[in-house]
This record gives structure tokens, sequence and C-alpha cells, in this order.
């Protein structure tokens, strides 16, 4: 999916410019010398996940500001790759905090300077504080308050406490947790133990992405008694193996069915029923429903893994595109955004502007974790959850306060996607 | 691919002919240096650096070398092999597998196509059946499968209807024989081309002559036609093998991810910016694949005989 989309992108851009040029060329026919500098349209070059980019986003940002929104869509590693590599590819990144601690040594990002931003001090205190009314959530791993604040502009390094400059505001994040079809379970689950139940033998996946799936491996690790970690996100050699093994031995009794990487990969397992339980994303889920098929987003005792994108800004944007970048950011925050990523199960970085863009019925449902009043629909206007229902996992208030760690980037990352290796091999 | 661009016989009996010969493979060469010579050059250099979270470190060290082959001199706790020696393994059985069918396979359309269709108008539109597979995308294609091989999918449904089996068959997708499968699917076409393009060659006399001289027709097929096609068959060969060699997307999707491949240790590496050891683990598979088309180009002299 997301090499077409590649393709129509590259497409559409030299497409542009020859209309652009023989537009120009006919001012100049006509004679007027045309002060075309100020009239062509900005257009901003998105790269993040296509999970993020969704086309309604881009279009309501068009119509509202006539900057144009031109979507770059790889994968979570690739963004990551691109803003190493490729800093000049892009106007405008959309990457996750874990991510953070590979690109910001490298200076490839601005700080965002937080005065320029105006609902900054609204963003939730999740992610300045890392806490939820007033209870501070698990901040194994890579929270984001670790890396949200640079001490300058320029800077390679996070600040300890808050600063005036932000290295990507929050547009969006939320908790992760299992995957199960109910109707091929027909029994509770409630511990992440269940991903190697051997119960669940052949029936079970969960995603290869190795950052990710080291931290559900480690929380069924840790929920199965086999270990408590000191801080799972960031995992000792030996915690390392003793993690791997677990998967290892599993995988050679034929535990899992299939590995992910794909959120449609994810999607079609669970809903041809080749998998009952899973590791999977928010979306997909939603996606599993859409097509009339049970699909829990099971609330676990152990907590959730918590993961946080937004958006940053390449170090060497300058003029009319960073007075853009931030018009995007400053609109993303205002409320019909985040209402729009509320509405998907996501969770919006400024609450109250998103609250003032939803139906009361819709935040009852969406936030305060209340029995939906009505038929509860997506932004297209498919029937997510019917009158009555509950959404998986309750309120913002449960579902953020449950986190138990964040998706990360450890010291011994090298070694880490060493031994994945080995498990995918195994 | 493996023939070097650069004119191996000079025409050395005037030197304005041999200057104009030059000129000719000028944009090939360029293109040649350029676009892979130079990046493979990079690759090799990138090899022996050094690197951290996020960037590389230019210097000389055998670090990645050595990390590819770490643990090969002794079995693990588990008693496995290493990582490489376990993933080459497993895809040269995949090659050996995918070789053998596509070549039995590939062979005998061929000869039905060469041999058994007698207007030149349906060979075309037979030939051009065989492309089919290739008018949709890789992945849609090796997607399509799911529904037909899944636990609910057409031919489990269809086994369990008829009581052939109690239970759905697992092993039909996310195991060796979807692999298999979907690698024959994609790239017998590739073996096809040449052994038919090999077989359009053959002396129509030849073959009546065999006749005449009292050869069955398996006498014919193994003395007479294999030997003649031997060229499209070692072509395709190196097709089929070398593509083998470097999929990961194939054995990714129909292996469930289950299934090493190098290709796949290498998109991981790059992915998590590890990029002298993804190009350390490059630099051993093409050295391996090199090796392999060395030993099937001694089998037959390609330029001599197309």
């Amino acid at each position: 999916m997301a090499d077409d989309l590649k393709d129509t992108l590259s497409t559409a851009a030299p497409m542009q410019r020859r209309s652009l040029l023989k537009g120009t060329a006919g001012i100049l026919a006509a004679g007027v010398f045309p002060a075309v500098h100020s009239a062509d349209p900005i257009v901003l070059r998105y790269l993040g996940t296509a999970v993020n980019q969704d086309k309604a986003i881009g279009e309501k940002f068009e119509k509202d500001t006539g900057i144009k929104i031109q979507y770059v869509a790889v994968t979570t590693d690739d963004v990551t790759k691109r803003a190493v590599t490729a800093p000049n590819s892009f106007d405008l990144i959309d990457t996750e905090y874990f991510s953070l601690k590979n690109i910001v040594p490298t200076g490839n990002l601005k700080g965002i300077d937080t005065k320029r931003i105006k609902n900054a001090d609204k963003i939730t205190t999740l992610f300045t504080t890392g806490m939820v009314a007033g209870k501070a959530v698990g901040d194994q791993g890579t929270a984001p308050k670790k890396t949200i604040f640079l001490e300058g502009e320029k800077s390679k390094v996070f600040a300890k406490s808050p600063t005036q400059f932000m290295s990507i505001i929050p547009t969006v994040y939320n908790a992760d947790t299992l995957g199960i079809r109910p109707d091929l379970i027909k029994r509770p689950i409630s511990s992440w133990a269940e991903l190697l139940n051997p119960e669940f033998k052949g029936k079970a996946a969960i995603l290869n992405i190795p950052s990710i799936g080291i931290m559900d491996a480690a929380m069924v690790v840790e929920a199965m008694g086999i270990y408590k970690y000191p801080d799972k996100g960031n995992m000792t050699k030996k915690e390392i193996d003793l993690t791997i093994k677990t998967l290892i031995e599993a995988k050679k009794q034929g535990q899992f069915r299939s590995l992910w990487k794909d959120f449609n990969e994810s999607v079609n397992l669970m809903a041809s029923g080749e998998v009952v339980i899973q590791s999977m994303w928010s979306p997909a889920v939603t996606a599993v429903r859409t097509k009339g098929i049970a699909c829990t987003f099971q609330p676990l005792k152990e907590g959730y893994r918590a993961w946080a994108s937004g958006f940053g800004i390449p170090s060497t944007l300058s003029g009319r595109k960073l007075d853009g970048a931030y018009e995007f950011i400053n609109w993303f925050l205002d409320g019909w955004a985040g209402a729009y990523l509320n509405r998907q199960g996501y969770y919006s970085a400024v609450l109250e502007t998103a609250k003032a863009k939803m139906e009361a019925y819709e935040w009852a449902y969406w936030m305060e974790g209340k029995p939906a009043t009505q038929d509860i629909k997506s932004p297209n206007g498919d029937v997510l959850a019917k009158k009555g229902e509950v959404r998986d996992g309750g309120s913002y208030e449960q579902r953020m306060g449950g986190i138990a760690c964040w998706n990360a980037v450890m010291d011994e990352n090298a070694y880490m996607v060493q031994k994945w290796n080995e498990f995918v091999a195994a | 691919m493996s023939a070097p661009s650069t004119p191996s016989l000079p025409a050395a009996s005037a030197p304005g002919r041999s200057l104009a010969a030059w000129w000719q493979a000028l944009p090939l060469t360029t293109v040649f240096v350029l676009f892979f010579l130079i990046p493979l050059a990079l690759v090799l250099m990138v090899s022996f650096w050094d690197y951290n979270q996020y960037e590389m470190l230019p210097g000389f060290t055998f670090k990645n070398y050595i990390s590819v082959f770490e643990g090969c001199l002794s079995r693990n706790e588990y008693g496995d092999l290493c990582v490489t020696v376990k993933t080459y393994l497993s895809t040269f059985k995949f090659c050996l597998l995918v070789w053998a069918l596509t070549l039995v396979i590939g062979f005998t359309v061929s000869y039905f196509l060469a041999f058994h269709v007698k207007s030149s108008g349906m060979q075309v539109v037979l030939f051009v059946i065989c492309t089919i597979p290739f008018w949709t995308s890789n992945v849609i294609r090796m997607i399509a499968w799911v529904p037909l091989l899944g636990r609910n999918g057409l031919v489990n449904d269809f086994l369990v209807r008829y009581g052939m089996v109690d239970q759905p068959v697992e092993w039909l997708l996310f195991s060796d024989f979807s692999v298999v499968l979907a690698f024959v699917h994609l790239f017998t076409t590739f073996m096809i081309v040449p052994i038919f393009n090999s077989m359009m060659r053959i002396d129509r006399s030849l073959i009546e002559a065999a006749n005449d001289s009292g050869a069955s027709g398996w006498q014919t097929l193994w003395n007479v036609i294999v030997p003649l096609c031997r060229t499209g068959i070692i072509i395709g060969s190196i097709f089929v093998i070398t593509i083998v060699m470097g999929d990961f997307v194939t054995i990714g999707v129909m292996g469930g991810q289950q299934i090493a491949s190098v290709g796949k240790i290498i998109q991981v590496q790059t992915s998590y910016l590890q990029f002298p050891l993804a190009a350390a683990n490059a630099v051993v598979l093409l050295a391996i694949v090199l090796m392999i088309i060395w030993a099937l180009t001694r089998m037959v002299d390609i330029r001599k005989e197309l």
C-alpha cells in the first residue's frame, strides 16, 4: 500500500510542475509579468506512516488554509531511516517519540518554538510530566516526557526539565494491547501470558518489528512470572537473551501461526481466523470490526504498551515553508483533526479543542467510557459500535492510566536486533 | 548481468573502428560504472566501517564480518546452527526445490509450445498466457493465496466437506510448502522464456534425423533436445537461483514471516540503521551467488552459444 501511495505521489509532483510551467508560460505570453512567487501555494511534504496519513485531514487543511499536504508514506522504521539519511526529502515529519533517540543526535530536527504554538500549554500532561489525571503512569521505555524537550532550537540533546523548545509536537497516541477473536476463544482473557498459552498453539501472532515486538514479549514474560524487568524498555543483554529464549521456545512448539509487520497483515490474519490472539493496533481492530467480525482490543491486568507520535520540523526548513509547517501544527491542535482522530479510537494531544468539535454522545463513548447512547460511527460513516456498547478498556483515564511501558529504543539496540533475527530464523 | 560489458575482442585490424567500438561501448560502460560498480564499491567499503545507534563511523574493522559469523563454529544451547548458516541452508533448500520444479515445469511447457503447437500465431497466444501471472503486482499475487490455502480457505473447505480430512490442513499456508508454491508460480516464466528460445533455434531436421535413425521419443528428447537447450536451461537457472537467493518478500508473506531469509536479515538491519552490518551481509550473499553463477557458467559457455 505504501508503495502505491509513493508512486502516485511521485507522479503527482512532476504533473504539477508541468501545469505550473504551462500556467507561467501563459501569463508571460499575455505580457503580464507575474508576481507568481507570492501566489504559488505552499506544498508541504509530510513524511510518516500510512496509518496516520488520512486523506480527509490533508483535504480539510488545504481547504482551510490553502496549503497543500503531500503525503510520503513509509514504514515506522523507514521514517527514522529517512530522517537520518535524507533529511531534505521532507518538510514535516510524523514520527514516534522513541525514534527520537536515533534522530535528535544527528541534528536533523529543529527544536519547535512553543511560543509559536498556540495551544502548546494545553498539551496533555501525559507528554510533559507523564501524568494522567494527576497520577503518574508507567514510564518504562522511551516515555515521551524523556524526549519531548530540547535544550535549545539547535540542540542535539534532550532537556531534563521543560524548556521553550519541543523536539516534536504530540499529535496522536494510544495504548496497545492484545487483540482477540472473542467468538473463537469463547472465554475471558485477562493477561498477556495468554499469548503464549499452548491452548492457542498455531493460532497466535506477534508483530515482527523488533523494537515493538520485544516489548510485547517482555509483557508476556512478566505476566508468566518468569522474570520481572527493572526497565522493559532498556534491557540488559542477559534480559534480551531471556526474552528471546522464551519466544524461540514458543516458536519451536508451533505457537505462532505467523508474524506480521504491516498493519494490513494483522487485519487479514484476524479476519480470516488464521489467528485468534495477537499483538494488534487499535485501527486494525477497528478494521476487523467494520467487516462485521467480532474482535476485541482486550484490556489486560498487566497494563498497556503505549506509543505516541508527533510532528517534527527538519533543521534546514526556512521561510514560507517553515511558516507553513507551523501553521499546519497549529491547525492540527486546533480541534478538527483531534476530533477526527478521537473518532478513530486514537487520542489527540489537546483534548479540550477536540472536545469542542465532537458531539457530546461521541465524547462520552470515546473518552468517558460510557455506553453509547446512539450508534457510534467512524469518520467515514461505518458503524463501529451499536447503541449500548462500551469502549474496550473504558475511559481515557482508565486506558492511559493503565500504561505499563512505552515503545522504546534500547541502549543494546544492535544486540536486540541481532537476537530478534535469531528468533525469526529459529 | 555476469557478462562484462567491455568488448573482450578488440577489433585490432583498424584503429579507427576500434575507437568507434569504444565509443559505442561507452554509454553502457558509464551506466554500469555509475550505477553498479561505484555503489558496489561503496557497499564493500561500508562493510568495513563501524557504526553506532544513528550514524556510520568511517574506519576499518572486521567487526561486522565477525558478527555475521558469530557462533558459527559450535552449536548453540538448543543444538541449532548459527543464524547465518541456518539461514543460508534454508535458502539453499528453497533454491534447489524451486529450481528443480521450475525446470521440470518450464521445460515441459516450452517443449509443448515449441514442438506440439504448430501455428506460430497460436504459439504467441499461449506464450502470452504464460506471462499472465505478471500482470498483477507481486504482493497481490502472493496475498491471493491466503483465501485459497488458509485454515478457512477454499482448499481446506473442499477437503473437509468431502471428508478427506477431519481437521483443516495447517501446512498449506505459512509453511515451506506455501513458499515453494509461490516461488514456482512466480518464477516458472523465467525458465520458460530462455528454454523456449533455445528450442525454437533447434534445427527441425535434426529431430527428423534422430527419428530416421530409429531413436525413440525419449531418446530424441534426452540425446538431442536437452543438450541443445543447455544454454536456455543454464540462463533460466541463473535467473531463478539469483532471484530466490535474494528474495525476502515472498518468503516473508508466504512463510508467515517465520522463515528466515538473507534478504530479510539485511532489510531488518538497514531499518535499524546498521548499514555496515547489512553491507557485510550483502557482500557475503553476493560472493555466494557469484560462486554459484560461476559454477553454472563453467558448464556451458553462454557467450559462445548465444
